[in-house]
């Protein structure tokens, strides 16, 4: 730590050439402690129970029950519907955060969007589902909407209704950051609208978007309330075949068997999560 | 007795689970426990299901918090015996044998038959197979998953029962969902009072305690329970081993087994279920008539599932219920 | 977007009446995509919301209209005295307040922080702050469970939902903290501001935070709001917050109108609050072109 010029105004960095250099991370201690008590250590319990039976013995039965085409099936329907929502959820909501952003910042619209997307982001479970029911189901105040039921479109939409407001919170403060600057000098070095975003303005958001629609995939991956209202009878999901092992009223609930799903929900957003990280190096050299 | 009541008093709580004030008449239970005795009644999770009552006994172990008595589902009373302390209401002997474990460590409450509820706007529905006519399209629910559902499952059996199934063998209800299912005519929403009203379950596979009138919210609800497939389902009382609150638990329990005009099973009857002490107390002259008299009619004898025989359902349904109706 | 110049012009060259009708094109087409988004976004939000205020409006024939649902909010009350909605809302702000001050005070510090000295740790903060949404809440209660006996044995308040719901906001509010905190050159200014002689801590609060106030509220704005719509994780650990108490007023009738009612009132109240936050945390206007 190199020892600050004392200046005459004050203000020493307070232990500089005090103490023997105390590694910077230590300052990160508050989070990660926090992290691994509150966050860790469940997560630690749910790993732990999926390797046991619910006699209480170890086994790898749950981890092997993972590769039957029931499960993988759940797993892929998971994912398609992650995937599908979280890219319409992000694409949209990127076009409407636009939208809000080009406004005037201080002004009255961009205010109302914003706690209307803080109060949609979480909306969601059983009313949601119902109130989608209600307007485009069979008995459709709107229409009736013959791919209602149908999986993954038609609980896109209704997933749609929670992503976007979400994308336009995250993401806004991304759009915020472009400077209006760089537009005009931009354009007035002769480019147009396309070549603007193609070199400038998309390589820079790029970052905070792919962070986006990650959230947003994991987002979806996990929701529950809300695809369980849409349609209980058929599962298509992970988090619905969690849901049924853990409070199966016919015998078959089998808690290590739902700690088992949810690890390998872990390892699938793990997966997912290098993926990201490398599209984020890759982008990462278009800046520099 | 009078010991007990002084003792509930002094403990002052009970912390029951999974009660729905509209399910059985449950409100009017727990308000009159509640004035009758002056002890208040913390009731959890309303909405829970029976798997997850007895994870609350495991998971609070210790904690005031944890549920002092449990309303659960006869396979899960059965697989978890060992977290019940045995109590003997006083009105023990009018409990039919079969619908009691011999040590007391639980002991079934009230009941009903699988049925049929439908809107009046369907005309009169007397025979499943109309449910596969082209009127009823997108019309059909059950009351949730039948993989994890004890009244879904049941649904499934009952359906069986009437396409020539038997207790031990479910697949004829499967098919007949497949049935509906490429008629267009199953709705995979799970039917609510909300999914009713909204006229989107029209026709509800349910208990016909949960198929009321006053239950659904519609006045023009009929319910039908179809010729020789009476299928009936009881609930089962249990005490928690490390209740909280003792003495209040097993004061509940007398209060729900009490024949009195106010006492639980009368109001249970008040809900549109069955009491389990009813053969008792209709001899005795103790039971509520009219309410009596309000229940659907059944034609042909009542078949209760063995725990061999609904498990054997729920896997075969675990196996093949996702494949006949996607 | 931007009217099309051909490129081939030398640019420099456009005379300046020429490009202030450049601009103002622009910006018409700008204000047509705004406002075409606007109404299309704006419908497809509202539709919904319409339809369950309906709902709630429904007497007990469909097609009629009626009250009722509404007046079983206010008129549900236990055997004590305080309405028992009343105590869940209470109950839910003050959650949502201290939620929304550890989290700042835990997250922030500790994102700018990795930023400027401990850029190794950024992925790893990134991955912890996703993992919570990998987990759906009912399993996550499963593993909260020995955590939130011993907790019991100290309070039995619904308070202490603060601690879990720091950990079920930090991937929302990380994001939006990250976006912000991208946007602004904190390595540059960190520099600029140790040199004059600042302290980290003055760094961090007086110079990096300011910057990105925008970012800290929308933070804020997804933190309210979750704790505000937060059901399964209190319903699961047997708390009462708001939700879990509109849920119980909803199933205490047979009106199913009136978990359209309860909804509807949550989502508005919600909504009020969140305005009153966002005029609450003004922000000073960073300098923009």
């Amino acid at each position: 730590m190199a020892v600050a010029a004392t200046t005459r105004t004050g203000a020493r960095p307070s232990w500089a050439g005090r103490r023997p250099s105390v590694p910077p991370w230590v300052g990160t201690v508050p989070f990660f402690g926090y992290v691994a008590v509150f966050l860790l250590w469940p997560t630690g319990i749910v790993v732990y129970e999926a390797f046991k039976n619910p006699a209480g013995r170890f086994t790898l039965s749950g981890i092997t029950a993972l590769g039957n085409s029931q499960v993988r099936g759940f797993f892929i329907g998971s994912f398609k519907l992650s995937l599908i929502s979280s890219l319409i959820g992000a694409v949209l909501g990127a076009i409407l955060a636009y939208a809000v952003a080009s406004g005037n910042p201080d002004g009255v619209i961009r205010r109302l969007y914003l706690c209307v997307s803080g109060v949609l982001a979480q909306f969601g479970g059983v009313t949601l589902a119902f109130a989608f029911l209600v307007l485009i189901g069979p008995v459709g105040l709107l229409f009736h909407a013959g791919w209602y039921f149908s999986f993954p479109w038609g609980i896109t939409v209704i997933y749609a209704y929670f992503q976007i407001p979400l994308m336009v919170l995250v993401f806004l403060p991304a759009i915020d950051g472009l400077k209006v600057q760089w537009r005009e000098a931009s354009e007035n070095l002769g480019s147009s609208a396309w070549q603007y975003w193609r070199y400038v303005g998309g390589p820079l958001l790029l970052p905070a978007f792919l962070g986006a629609l990650l959230l947003l995939f994991a987002n979806a991956l996990s929701a529950y309330a809300t695809i369980q209202a849409w349609e209980d009878a058929i599962p298509y999901t992970v988090p619905q075949q969690i849901y049924t092992s853990m409070s199966s009223e016919v015998g078959l609930a089998n808690i290590n068997y739902a700690d088992a799903l949810a690890l390998g929900m872990v390892v699938l957003v793990a997966i997912v999560m290098t993926g990201y990280a490398l599209l984020q190096r890759r982008a990462a050299r278009w800046l520099r | 007795m009078s010991a007990l009541i002084a003792a509930a008093k002094k403990e002052g709580t009970l912390n029951v689970i999974a009660l729905p004030p509209t399910w059985a008449n449950y409100g009017t239970i727990i308000s009159t426990f509640e004035k009758k005795y002056g002890i208040t009644i913390n009731s959890a999770l309303p909405d829970g299901s029976s798997q997850q009552e007895v994870d609350a006994i495991k998971a609070e172990n210790g904690s005031p918090k944890a549920p002092d008595v449990v309303d659960v589902g006869l396979a899960v009373a059965l697989a978890n015996t060992s977290l019940f302390a045995p109590y003997e209401v006083s009105t023990w002997s009018d409990i039919p044998a079969a619908q009691k474990d011999p040590s007391g460590l639980w002991y079934e409450d009230y009941g009903g038959y699988m049925a049929v509820g439908y809107s009046s706007k369907f005309g009169t529905i007397t025979s499943l197979s109309q449910l596969l006519g082209p009127q009823f399209k997108n019309a059909v629910a059950l009351n949730g998953n039948p993989t994890s559902a004890n009244a879904a499952l049941n649904g499934v059996m009952m359906a069986s029962l009437a396409e020539g199934g038997s207790a031990g063998n479910i697949a004829p209800g499967v098919n007949f969902f497949a049935k509906l299912k490429a008629a267009g005519n199953f709705s995979p929403v799970e039917a609510t009072g909300a999914s009713i009203k909204a006229g989107t379950t029209p026709v509800v596979f349910d208990w016909d305690y949960l198929n009321l009138p006053t239950y659904v919210g519609v006045s023009d609800w009929k319910v039908f329970i179809p010729q020789n497939a009476v299928l009936g389902g009881f609930y089962a009382q249990a005490i928690n081993k490390n209740a909280p609150h003792p003495a209040a638990a097993r004061l509940w329990e007398e209060f729900l087994y009490s024949q009195a005009a106010d006492g639980g099973q009368n109001l249970w009857l008040e809900g549109g279920a069955r009491p389990v002490e009813q053969a008792a107390m209709t001899s005795d002259g103790t039971i509520n008539t009219s309410a009596a008299a309000e229940l659907p009619t059944v034609t042909g004898t009542p078949v209760f599932l063995t725990e061999a025989q609904s498990t054997a359902a729920a896997q075969y349904l675990a196996a093949n219920w996702a494949k006949a109706v996607s | 977007m931007a009217a099309v110049t051909s490129v081939g012009e030398t640019p420099l060259a456009v005379p300046a009446r020429r490009q202030a009708g450049m601009q103002a094109g622009r910006r018409r087409r700008l204000n047509l995509f705004r406002y075409v988004v606007f109404t299309v976004f704006g419908l497809f939000f509202a539709l919904p919301l319409l339809a369950m205020a309906r709902f709630s409006l429904e007497g007990a024939k469909l097609g009629t209209w009626s009250l009722t649902a509404w007046r079983q909010i206010t008129s549900y009350t236990s055997s004590e005295g305080i309405p028992p909605l009343i105590s869940a809302v209470e109950i839910t702000l003050e959650l949502a307040v201290i939620t929304s001050a550890v989290m700042l005070v835990l997250v922030v510090p500790t994102m700018i922080w990795i930023r400027l000295r401990v850029r190794w740790l950024a992925r790893a903060m990134e991955f912890l702050c996703l993992l919570p949404l990998t987990i759906p809440p009912i399993v996550l209660v499963v593993g909260l469970g020995p955590i939130y006996d011993k907790i019991a044995h100290l309070s039995l308040s619904a308070l202490m939902l603060f601690w879990v719901y720091v950990i079920l906001a930090l991937p929302y509010a990380y994001r939006a903290l990250a976006a912000g905190l991208s946007a602004i050159d904190a390595t540059t200014l960190s520099e600029a501001a140790r040199s004059l002689g600042a302290s980290w801590f003055s760094v961090i609060v007086r110079v990096i935070v300011p910057n990105m106030w925008d970012a800290v509220l929308n933070a804020l704005i997804l933190t309210w709001a979750l704790v505000l719509g937060e059901f399964t994780v209190a319903f699961f650990l047997l708390y009462v917050n708001l939700q879990v108490e509109l849920y119980s007023i909803s199933r205490n009738t047979p009106d199913a109108g009136v978990i359209f009612s309860t909804s509807t009132a949550s989502l508005l109240f919600a909504f009020v609050l969140l305005l009153i936050l966002s005029y609450v945390g003004r922000r000073r206007r960073a300098i923009r072109g």
